[in-house]
């Protein structure tokens, strides 16, 4: 019932793990595998990034703030990680981040050769100075990116956009263009905390982004947004939705918003390590009560 | 007015200096924790680490090792300043059987002396093998003389048992039938521990360390095998261990890079 196809993908359920969870190391990768309908890893660079010091994630009342900046072991040292990513049985797509365009492709094309099903391209890491959203806040430089990955690998190219922008629609259009096989939205939204005791903000980076289920409304209103201009615009390739998944009911939101599959991170935190069971089963239940045999009926329900 | 979110925020209330490198800080929270627990500690400015607690009830206590820039700026701490905490986190040790040892390795009887107060509590018999490098090292030696059937091993000698903890343990176990064989220490001497014990066929329950970013269970720094530490450990049994590549043998940096341990 809930088993999907994303680009070629063959996926058991519409939930993906989303890039930066649970996603260093590839063993627990492969056990999220074993629930999740594919797996994205952490975003990989060029070199190893020891990011951010600590507090680089906190737990606050509604959300999950975070500055952990891109720490990554380097493309040279991640093959094995996909390898044993892979063995939970799920596709794995490689998540890389560079600060210039080549970098995309050349990455992109490493992820290829060690096995990854698919790449996303981190154009929203918003905490990371010259990388993420500094390229993909413009549609020159989404396009720019998706290009260069998109002619480097055969395998799909997603484009990861921020919600730290005016016009997300833009972007979108400019990774369809590109040739990208479908966007995903969105990643976190720009936040700090402050420590009033300390008089001093939370974070080590001092600023953030924020994710969990404070962002769910702005993560939807956006997916409905880039639904609505790829409909409007006969752009056919799919929407990820991502941002504040922690139920069932959540993830059909998403997908009554234009969504074919969706992400899902912070909710690790509230639920635990069967999160993705978890969901998947409401999801059902959900579909059985309402009389849906099959996912793609739900998508893009809600769009007018 | 509330304390800011995620932290709670501590007055230090007491400084107890354990050894020349070892301070244990005690302060006010009254959320519950069980052994084997620990807290993420905030030194406001500086850094954020996780800390066994090292004392249980509403008074409670972390005991610090100095070894870097956030415990150097702990250690720089008095009476009246403040902490950020948050937690407690993890899984506990849990009590079972009747007689227990319990190997402490330097500064990681932080996390065993509350266990050992417990278990003698609650009618348990319990052994304590306590070790470090020197006599001046030795940390809760006072605290626990009078509450458990106590043997200290240093490895130069100066003072009890002379040689590795683990070398007195595996004597202790000769001449005894414990139920469980609780550990905490570096993990290298965890790693030649757990041989012994698997050799012996005892139940075992080792606390583990990690890099951790989070505490709660989303950055997966801290991953061993299937399982990670600050959620499902830091307490791991045996058949736990048996599926962990990583145990001995390496652990990953801020990067996620392997780091090797032996």
């Amino acid at each position: 019932m809930l088993n999907t196809e994303l680009s070629g993908l063959r996926m058991k359920n519409p939930l993906i793990l989303a890039s930066g969870i649970l996603d260093e190391v590839g063993s627990t990768m492969a056990e999220i595998g074993k629930q999740a309908g594919a797996l994205v890893t952490k975003s990989i660079g060029m070199e190893p990034r020891e990011g951010y010091g600590n507090p680089a994630v906190v737990p606050l009342e509604h959300g999950i703030l975070n500055a952990v900046g891109l720490a990554n072991p380097g493309i040279e040292n991640y093959r094995e990680e996909i390898a044993e990513a892979k063995k939970g049985g799920a596709p794995v797509i490689g998540s890389v981040f560079s600060s210039d365009f080549e970098g995309f492709g050349y990455l992109a094309g490493r992820m290829e050769e060690y096995g990854a099903d698919a790449v996303e391209l981190n154009l929203s890491c918003p905490h990371a100075k010259g990388y993420g959203l500094e390229v993909g806040s413009s549609p020159e430089g989404v396009r720019k990116a998706v290009e260069s990955a998109v002619s480097s690998v055969k395998i799909p190219v997603f484009a990861k956009l921020t919600p730290n922008t005016h016009d997300i629609s833009a972007l979108a259009l400019a990774a369809y263009e590109a040739g990208a096989s479908g966007v995903v939205a969105i990643n976190t939204v720009k936040g700090m905390a402050i420590n009033v005791d300390a008089g001093m903000p939370v974070l080590a980076n001092k600023v953030g982004g924020y994710s969990g289920p404070a962002i769910k409304p702005i993560g939807l209103r956006l997916v409905y947004e880039i639904a609505s201009a790829f409909e409007r615009e006969g752009a056919r390739i799919p929407i990820i939705g991502v941002g504040g998944v922690t139920t069932g009911t959540d993830a059909m939101e998403y997908m009554m918003a234009g969504a074919s599959a969706v992400q899902v991170g912070s909710a690790f935190h509230y639920r635990g390590r069967n999160t993705m069971s978890l969901i998947a089963d409401e999801m059902e239940r959900f579909m059985r009560e309402k009389g849906f045999s099959c996912i793609k009926e739900v998508v893009g329900l809600a769009l007018l | 007015m509330r304390s800011s979110e995620p932290f709670r925020m501590a007055e230090i209330l007491e400084v107890v200096e354990e050894s020349s490198l070892v301070k244990t800080f005690r302060f006010r929270d009254d959320v519950p924790a069980e052994p084997g627990q620990f807290y993420m500690v905030w030194v406001p400015g500086v850094d954020e680490m996780p800390m066994s607690i090292s004392y249980m009830g509403e008074m409670k206590g972390i005991t610090v090792h100095r070894i870097g820039k956030g415990t150097e700026a702990l250690h720089a701490m008095k009476e009246g300043d403040v902490i950020g905490i948050r937690g407690p986190y993890g899984r506990p040790y849990s009590l079972e059987g009747k007689k227990v040892l319990m190997v402490a390795g330097g500064t990681a009887v932080a996390s065993l002396a509350p266990l050992a107060e417990k278990a003698v509590e609650n009618g348990l018999e319990v052994f304590f093998a306590l070790g470090a490098r020197d006599k001046g090292k030795l940390v809760f030696v006072e605290r626990l003389k009078g509450t458990v059937d106590l043997h200290i091993a240093t490895d130069d000698g100066s003072m009890g048992y002379h040689g590795f903890v683990t070398n007195l343990a595996k004597e202790l176990m000769e001449k005894e039938r414990f139920d469980m064989v609780y550990a905490c220490g570096p993990e290298i001497m965890l790693y030649y521990f757990f041989r012994t014990t698997q050799e012996m066929g005892v139940k075992v329950q080792f606390s583990l360390e990690r890099y951790m970013k989070c505490g709660i269970g989303l950055c997966g720094s801290c991953a061993v095998g299937p399982y990670l530490v600050c959620r499902d450990g830091p307490i791991f049994t045996e058949k736990e261990i048996l599926k962990m590549p990583e145990f001995g043998n390496y652990m990953r940096d801020a990067s996620g890079r392997k780091v090797g341990l032996k």
